[in-house]
């Protein structure tokens, strides 16, 4: 069996990677297949946060029964290169939900790649990333939303935000949708702010030093892509991770 | 207290602050009036050391420590609090949780012990009754969906828990119904009318001042205090307006 070639600029899902890390393992892994059986609930929470010279590279594969639920959460924030790339199919009546961070510095390359493909009518997703970006950091967010001819009556949102904590770092935010069916709603929204300096100087009024008054701000931002982890020591202990992530930044 | 002598500064280029000097005492409230545009809240700002307000020459020492030299931080530290005319809303951030960091920060940077959870709470809802806010407001992110008034009522609330050493109130009575101007100005009597305390109330009105005495009254105009007088100054100013009092 001879491997596959190692993708280019061309392919769109790795427009924006580091591809001379990638060839440093070079094969990966296959991508891990999960079925969810109608009207069951899956949940997956992945904490990327390997060494800093490591390169880690996941790739899920999802099919979501009819009725049935799939919510993944990623916090993405280790490794010279990191990318986690969900591909997720929904059945008639099925909810995919994504809440994701990706919290970047030094010269790290962080992606979230998704396509998520409406095949049949009535399915709904969801998808929240937040990205926070310093030093020369990379951190991009790719999000397909495929809508086929029959299915109508999909609710697909995206909301992607970048806050840029210096001007030397970047933030990547492509959603995109490919919609055949026309009694569907998507809403999708991408913006890439910096902190604010009102409220910075406003914080640092009351007595607050500027890297807590940050972390406040920043914790903030990112509240909203853990909101949905329903076990309550799960979400704890992905914010927790999240927090000392954050602190790093500053 | 505050010793402010000959103080000039420039924004984008622009002076504004045109060798500004005042001083206060512990103990003493002082109000500064003025017409749009004369630099009130930009002095508010040079002294709280806010961006962009770049000092070119003067001073600004309060009790004997270099102001002008300290981030914004380490002044909140030493007890100066900032009142702003357009208090700044903060998605996502509660005011318990910003206070109660801002306020241990203080007490750390002091060699004061953190106050405990409890602790704080209590002394919260303390300074919430005084000014009459419910607590569900201090749960809520800082100043967003606050009413005009209300956001002006919470900065007292904010000045009450800190309890700071000398209070700059920007416009704090702007935006305020009658009955909390009122319940407003009783609360800046009891936080800060005491003999080590000292308060700098920038406003247009008398009403405020009615309830909170001026020991002394300044006129800022074009960037300088160009008059100086007691309480009866306000009243002049009132009936008389300030282009009498340039004449
Ligand atoms: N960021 C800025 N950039 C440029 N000019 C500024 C800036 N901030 C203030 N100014 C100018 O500085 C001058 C003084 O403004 P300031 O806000 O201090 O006035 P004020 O006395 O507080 O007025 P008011 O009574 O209307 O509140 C004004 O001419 C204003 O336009
Ligand atoms: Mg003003």
């Amino acid at each position: 069996m001879s491997a596959l070639p190692l993708p280019t600029r061309r392919d769109e899902s790795w427009r924006y990677g580091d591809l001379d890390a990638l060839a440093r393992v070079w094969p990966v892994d296959a991508a891990e297949r999960i079925v969810v059986s109608a009207g069951e609930t899956f949940s997956r929470i992945i904490v990327q946060d390997a060494a800093s010279s490591e390169v880690a590279i996941r790739h899920i594969e999802i099919t979501i029964g009819r009725d049935a639920t799939a919510i993944v959460h990623i916090l993405n924030t280790g490794g010279d290169y990191g990318r986690i790339a969900v591909d997720v199919t929904l059945e008639e009546g099925a909810h995919f939900e994504l809440g994701g961070a990706i919290l970047g510095s030094g010269t790290q390359t962080l992606e979230i790649v998704t396509t998520v493909n409406h095949a049949h009518p009535n399915a709904t997703s969801n998808q929240i990333v937040r990205s926070v970006l310093a030093g020369r950091a990379t951190g991009s967010y790719l999000g397909k939303v495929m809508v086929a001819r029959d299915a109508q009556k999909t609710d697909a949102g995206q909301s992607v935000k970048a806050m840029l904590l210096d001007r030397t770092a970047t933030a990547n935010a492509k959603p995109e949708l490919e919609i055949y069916a026309d009694d569907v709603k998507c809403a999708h929204g991408a913006t890439v702010g910096e902190l604010d300096k009102q409220a910075l100087f406003y914080l640092a009024s009351r007595g607050l030093p500027p890297p807590q008054a940050k972390a406040l701000m920043l914790q903030a931002f990112i509240a909203g892509a853990f909101a949905k982890i329903a076990d309550d020591a799960e979400r704890e202990r992905v914010e927790t991770a999240a927090i000392a992530a954050l602190e790093k930044l500053l | 207290m505050l010793k402010i002598d000959n103080l000039t500064n420039e924004i984008d280029g622009k002076a504004i602050l045109k060798g500004l000097s005042l001083s206060i005492n512990a103990g003493e409230i002082h109000a500064i009036m003025g017409p749009n545009g004369a630099g009130k809240s930009t002095l508010a700002y040079t002294l709280g050391g806010r961006p962009g307000y770049d000092v070119t020459g003067g001073t600004a020492e309060m009790d004997g420590a270099n102001l002008l030299e300290m981030a914004p931080h380490e002044r909140a530290a030493a007890g100066l609090f900032l009142g702003f005319q357009y208090p700044v809303e903060i998605p996502g951030v509660s005011n318990l949780q910003f206070l109660r960091e801002s306020l241990n920060s203080q007490r750390r940077a002091r060699a004061e012990a953190p106050l405990s959870g409890g602790e704080f709470i209590k002394l919260a809802k303390e300074k919430a009754a005084l000014l009459g806010m419910d607590m569900e407001m201090l749960k809520r992110p800082v100043n967003v969906g606050f009413s005009g008034g209300e956001k002006k009522r919470a900065e007292m609330v904010q000045m009450g828990i800190l309890d700071p050493k000398l209070a700059i109130l920007d416009e704090t009575d702007s935006g305020l119904d009658i009955d909390a101007l009122k319940i407003v100005g009783a609360g800046i009597n009891t936080i800060m009318r005491k003999p080590d305390r000292a308060v700098l109330l920038i406003t247009h009105y008398q009403r405020l001042l009615d309830y909170v005495k001026p020991d002394f009254v300044h006129v800022l105009a074009d960037g300088r205090i160009t008059r100086t007088g007691g309480a009866e100054l306000a009243l002049e100013l009132e009936r008389e307006g300030y282009r009498e009092l340039a004449a």
